[in-house]
């Protein structure tokens, strides 16, 4: 892998250039889509439903989670559809497979580094108090578990979506069903029943959005929880990587 | 010395699917895991390649030649590690590179800059390598007023020549190339070409498929010629195309069996030969053909004469041979046989077929006979091997002479 470490970086580089190409708003984009889906929330769920927001302004709530499921999200679904996306080089040349899932992932947290830029400005607007050292440690581990939960489902939705093209149907309907089933738009707290906390929290991403808020929250994690879905997490990355490796060899043949 | 690549009895199977689409779905097979529905049966094997067994010694190149479907693209892709083999194993000692397509993973959002560092990347070359060429990249392709135009906006011929361009300046120890000089303008092909054997003889291997025959000679010492999936013949690429072109071998001899027949003058047999004597289909450009034509004479009538004329793959007379046939010594109502030579270098590569007549000029033909037995010239590495299948520069070679003053 390596070796191919340049092909890394010009297979991420071609994604993120090509995305915005030839569009008027350009980068834009990486802040308008998680913006606009706040202020939607904010009217819906924060307004008009009363949902509690871990002691924050709905809004900033409501954007320090969305931020981390854009990156899950259209990670997700560019990593899905990857292998099939660029089959044409996958049938003509060879590299190592895991390149494409991981530069498509990497595109999007190139989107993050952006949007982050209006997260702290929302953060200033709002006048929200951080625990700056625990800012340092925990943005950045939010992110990595992020990047984690993406790429065990991403790798093996990629994988499968090579041989059974009905995963290009899964993909944005996961997609859609795990944003309700993630505590982005409400807080984790906000679940009562016991068995239903638990389930919820075999979801990666349930993690990922609990340590991101850690610093802009008095109130202290479910450290059950936590370590549930950091461990899903943790077995989804290396079951969708083994799946992967498993499979690659054959790519060529059914792409 | 150790060979440089060793392809160890490789075999690749395929099972190919009849029913429906070519996708395999979830539904089929959930189907298959409960039993609900039979598994479908209608899967075939298919074996691409039978153990296949070669090694390539260091700067070595190697065509490789076959029918369409007899594996040679089967063969490249799992040389260059694309797909796995079946059965069999791969020893490769060296950096192995392919050219399986041209302008492999061209965007076509992209400028025409961006786009010769991604494709230069996704061939395997390192960033520095692509900042060292880059300038006689863009020489070589001839698009530097275009360098930041997106590649969308270019002409196919320009994306083409950028793609070539990337490609000509690679710089791996082993260099598999699939059929792709097929493309680009005659000028450029010969730009490609000259390039090739520049890679060849810095000692850098050439695996090479190709259907022009021509170009396999050239540049090709050896040669591996398959068919249905097994090797037939591994050896000088001379005597390989020799082999391959007898064997393309379509049946071109003319015979007929009216012996009753009331003709003075009639042509029983006429079979294209080889400078053997043997019946062929296919000629290299710098060979004799020969036509034998054996014709019954029943009653002699004054002033006869037997034409033979070439005809082009349109149809059309290229040049003819007329001879009397009045001293042709022979018994009524026996066979004579007359040979013609075409000499070597005389036809272009291309299709032909013949005219046969024995007739008394500008009176009558005893017996006619058109577009029979078809041949093929190919090319050897003639002076044209440039512009084969790419420009028709006629039908004869002519050695007229040029001079400047």
């Amino acid at each position: 892998m390596v070796e191919y470490k340049e092909l890394f970086y010009f297979f991420t580089w071609r994604d993120v250039k090509v995305k915005y190409k030839q569009t008027a708003l350009g980068f834009l984009w990486a802040i308008l889509q998680p913006l606009i889906m706040m202020v939607i929330f904010t009217f819906f769920i924060g307004k008009a439903m009363n949902v509690p927001s871990d002691g924050m302004e709905y809004p900033l709530f409501a954007f320090s989670g969305l931020i981390l499921w854009t990156v899950f999200a259209s990670g997700l679904t560019n990593a899905g559809n990857s292998m099939v996306s660029n089959a044409q080089i996958i049938k003509k040349i060879y590299f190592p497979r895991l390149i494409i899932p991981i530069s498509s992932i990497l595109v999007s947290v190139f989107d993050f580094i952006i949007a982050f830029l209006v997260f702290i400005l929302l953060i200033l607007y709002y006048d929200q108090s951080v625990f700056i050292g625990q800012a340092f440690i925990f943005w950045p581990l939010g992110l990595l578990v992020t990047v984690i939960a993406t790429f065990g489902p991403g790798c093996l939705l990629a994988a499968l979506n090579v041989k059974y093209r009905d995963f290009r149907y899964v993909i944005p309907f996961v997609v859609q069903a795990l944003l309700f089933l993630t505590p982005v738009i409400y807080p984790v707290s906000i679940i009562s029943n016991p068995i239903l906390k638990y389930l919820l929290a075999l979801n990666p991403m349930n993690a990922a959005i609990t340590l991101f808020r850690i610093p802009l929250t008095e109130s202290a994690p479910d450290m059950m929880t936590l370590w549930i879905s950091l461990a899903s997490g943790v077995l989804f990355f290396f079951f969708g990587l083994a799946y992967f490796r498993k499979t690659e060899m054959y790519f060529a043949d059914l792409a | 010395m150790k060979p440089i690549l060793e392809i160890q009895s490789v075999s690749k199977k395929f099972n190919i699917h009849h029913e429906g689409g070519s996708y395999l779905s979830l539904r089929d097979r959930i189907g298959e895991l409960v039993k609900f529905k039979p598994s479908r049966k209608s899967e075939e094997e298919f074996w691409a390649l039978k153990d296949i067994s070669f090694s390539i010694n260091p700067g070595e190149s190697i065509g490789i030649i076959g029918k369409n479907g007899a594996g040679k693209s089967t063969l490249l892709k799992i040389l260059s590690k694309i797909t796995p083999p079946t059965e069999g194993k791969i020893i490769c000692r060296g950096r192995i590179a392919s050219l399986l397509e041209v302008g492999t993973g061209f965007h076509p959002e992209l400028t025409g800059r961006e786009n010769v560092y991604l494709n230069g990347s996704i061939l395997g070359m390192r960033k520095k390598e692509i900042d060292r060429h880059f300038d006689e990249i863009i020489d070589f392709a001839g698009t530097e007023k275009f360098l930041d135009t997106p590649l969308k906006h270019y002409s196919s011929g320009m994306q083409l020549r950028l793609a070539f361009a990337v490609a000509a300046f690679l710089e791996p120890e082993i260099l598999v190339i699939d059929e792709v000089l097929a493309v680009g303008d005659a000028e450029f092909q010969k730009k490609c070409m000259g390039k090739m054997e520049d890679v060849s003889k810095s000692g850098r291997t050439i695996l090479f498929v190709s259907h022009q025959l021509g170009m396999v000679s050239k540049l090709c010492k050896k040669a591996v010629f398959l068919e249905n999936g097994s090797i037939v013949g591994y050896g000088k690429s001379d005597e390989i195309i020799r082999d391959y072109t007898k064997r393309i071998f379509t049946e071109n001899v003319y015979k007929v069996n009216e012996n009753d027949s009331n003709k003075p003058y009639s042509v029983t047999s006429i079979r294209p030969l080889n400078s053997e004597l043997e019946n062929t289909s296919s000629y290299a450009h710098d060979e004799n053909i020969m036509l034998e034509i054996v014709f019954v004479i029943r009653k002699r009538m004054n002033g006869t004469n037997l034409m033979v004329s070439v005809n082009n793959k349109n149809g059309h007379r290229i040049f003819s041979i007329d001879r009397s046939i009045d001293d042709v010594r022979v018994n009524i109502n026996n066979s004579a046989t007359a040979y013609l030579t075409i000499p070597k270098v005389s036809l272009t590569p291309g299709n032909y077929s013949f005219f046969v007549a024995i007739h008394k000029p500008n009176t009558m033909a005893y017996d006619i006979l058109d577009k029979i037995c078809p041949i093929s010239v190919f090319d050897n590495g003639s002076e044209f091997i440039k512009y084969e299948d790419r420009w028709f520069y006629g039908d004869v070679f002519v050695s007229g002479k040029l001079e400047f003053k």
